[in-house]
């Protein structure tokens, strides 16, 4: 097993959002955690970063409790976030942004070099020296994504990855993120573009007001009339 | 009012502003990556003086030990602020700015009484290394030598933080920091040994300036307040968190005082705050500040 968390609550200082939220990730496997503006998706992902860690349950990575570690140690252990939005360091450069989170990784032996980031976003090559704030909102998501995988993680951490794309590049992304997974990385990708998300994981969560209401395969997800009526798919 | 004076006052200026700018720019360097003003930031400034002092004795100067207190006084300021942030400042990031003065303030307080009991509350003149001593010829108008060394040691330490921040990890991580601490250490930056090692930057340039200021002033209690708050109205007319504009302000300042001195000298010290009315009238951030995070 990869990921495993196991019945956390966590809380923004008195408000209780994650009410007792379980679920899995194998190995190599990619899982969507669906839910509503508000429903804690990210939320979840942060309480697995330890960036609003769970006040009770667990966190555990390949066997290994993480709930209370900090932050920079969770991620040397091998998961990478990647935020929503435009969270880069836009007074960096693209290169520093990436220079800055390159790591060897758990293994010790880098899958993925600066270099071999550049192989698959050949952009972010050209615009190296640029400051990352001038970037537009695609490039700005490739640069997310190949600071996360400078990491060399063996889980990513995505939280909607979609959000404010152009549906061209969408496409790219679903493009990436399959490539990512025929190379067996594990992924936990929160959307609220139900049907993008499930063209790529093999299973899905619903979480809904700090709950997991429902869990199937997402071939019974995309079908479902219950996902159709309360995701708008 | 002749060539020669305004080139003296100027040059006076500009040796202020050195000085300042050192100061400032270890405040300004603190506040950007933890958001935090620290009160007691000019106590490591008198710190360095004392110790300065203390080191060079009642000598001429020329046993060379004004050298060894050079060095050696902003290294013990330093371990000074380490040990001030894992002790206290680390606990009150996260506090409200109202406790964070508070707790600052009281830091201000501690580290005056305890100069007083080691020091005691009498002027100390320190004497420089006989190199530096003496006069040079201004337009006619002798100007110490020492003032020199006082800018371009201001100098020396502006490129080292111009290189520290645009060409080194280090120096990427601490403007990471203050643009989004929580994703740098979500991409496995250390967050608090990061801060930690602000702090210790930002007490060492305070050391340095008071370890260089040392001959110029009378080394006394009341160093750490009246530097604070010059340092703070350079910080802040160059936009608190920019080092550049701590530069800036501080040139700002020194020629404002300069000016006043020329111009008005009863009220010369009024200049400090007209030239922060000024600046703040027309951009409320600082020269190169920006508007909140
Ligand atoms: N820093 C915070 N302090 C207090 N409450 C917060 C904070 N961040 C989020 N919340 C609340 O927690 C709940 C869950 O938020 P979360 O961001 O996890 O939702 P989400 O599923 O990611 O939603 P979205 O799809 O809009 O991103 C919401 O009710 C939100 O208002
Ligand atoms: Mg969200």
């Amino acid at each position: 097993m990869m990921l495993d968390v196991r019945e956390i609550h966590t809380y923004y200082g008195q408000s209780y959002i994650l009410q007792g939220v379980s679920l899995t990730v194998g190995e190599g496997e990619v899982v969507t955690l669906l839910g509503r503006n508000g429903a804690g998706k990210t939320t979840t992902l942060r309480s697995v970063m330890g960036l609003t860690p769970a006040r009770r349950g667990h966190v555990v990575l390949e066997g290994r409790e993480i709930t209370h570690r900090p932050t920079y140690a969770i991620s040397r252990l091998g998961i990478a976030f990647v935020p929503s939005g435009r969270r880069i360091f836009s007074d960096l450069t693209v290169r520093q942004n990436l220079e800055l989170a390159a790591h060897d990784g758990v293994a010790g032996e880098a899958v993925w070099t600066i270099e071999r980031v550049h192989k698959v976003f050949p952009k972010l090559a050209e615009l190296d020296s640029r400051r990352a704030g001038f970037l537009s909102g695609g490039e700005q998501q490739m640069l997310k994504l190949g600071r996360a995988l400078v990491a060399n993680p063996k889980l990513l951490l995505l939280d909607e990855p979609t959000e404010g794309l152009a549906p061209a590049v969408v496409g790219q992304l679903g493009e990436w993120l399959q490539l990512l997974k025929d190379e067996g990385m594990s992924m936990l990708l929160c959307e609220q573009n139900a049907l993008f998300a499930l063209r790529l994981a093999s299973r899905g969560y619903i979480l809904e007001k700090g709950r997991i209401q429902h869990e199937a395969p997402a071939a019974e997800l995309r079908d479902s009339p219950e996902v159709r009526t309360y995701l708008g798919v | 009012m002749d060539l020669g004076n305004v080139a003296i006052q100027l040059l006076s200026g500009m040796t202020v502003a050195g000085y300042l700018f050192m100061v400032s720019a270890g405040m300004t360097l603190v506040f950007g990556a933890m958001r935090v003003i620290n009160i007691a930031h000019g106590s490591f400034y008198m710190y360095a003086a004392f110790i300065v002092a203390a080191i060079v004795g009642k000598g001429t100067g020329a046993s060379g030990m004004f050298w060894v207190a050079l060095l050696v006084a902003p290294l013990i300021v330093a371990a000074m602020g380490t040990a001030t942030e894992v002790t206290i400042m680390r606990r009150i990031y996260t506090k409200e700015h109202l406790t964070q003065l508070l707790a600052t303030f009281a830091l201000f307080y501690i580290f005056a009484d305890v100069a007083l009991q080691i020091w005691g509350g009498a002027f100390r003149s320190v004497q420089a290394a006989p190199v530096l001593t003496g006069q040079v010829n201004v337009l006619g108008r002798s100007f110490p030598k020492y003032n020199f060394f006082v800018m371009g040691v201001a100098v020396v330490v502006g490129v080292a933080m111009w290189l520290l921040l645009q060409r080194t990890k280090l120096g990427w991580r601490i403007r990471a920091a203050v643009e989004d601490p929580e994703l740098l250490a979500a991409t496995g930056t250390n967050v608090r040994l990061l801060f930690t090692t602000v702090f210790t930057i930002g007490a060492l340039l305070a050391g340095v300036a008071g370890a260089v200021v040392a001959p110029l002033v009378s080394v006394a209690p009341g160093l750490d307040a009246g530097i604070l708050v010059e340092a703070f109205i350079v910080a802040v007319i160059g936009g608190l968190g920019s080092i550049a504009g701590a530069a800036i302000g501080a040139i700002i300042l020194g020629l404002f005082q300069a000016i006043g001195i020329l111009w008005v000298p009863t009220w010369a010290s009024a200049f400090t705050y007209i030239a922060m009315i000024l600046v703040l009238a027309v951009r409320p951030w600082g020269l190169l500040g920006t508007p909140e995070r």
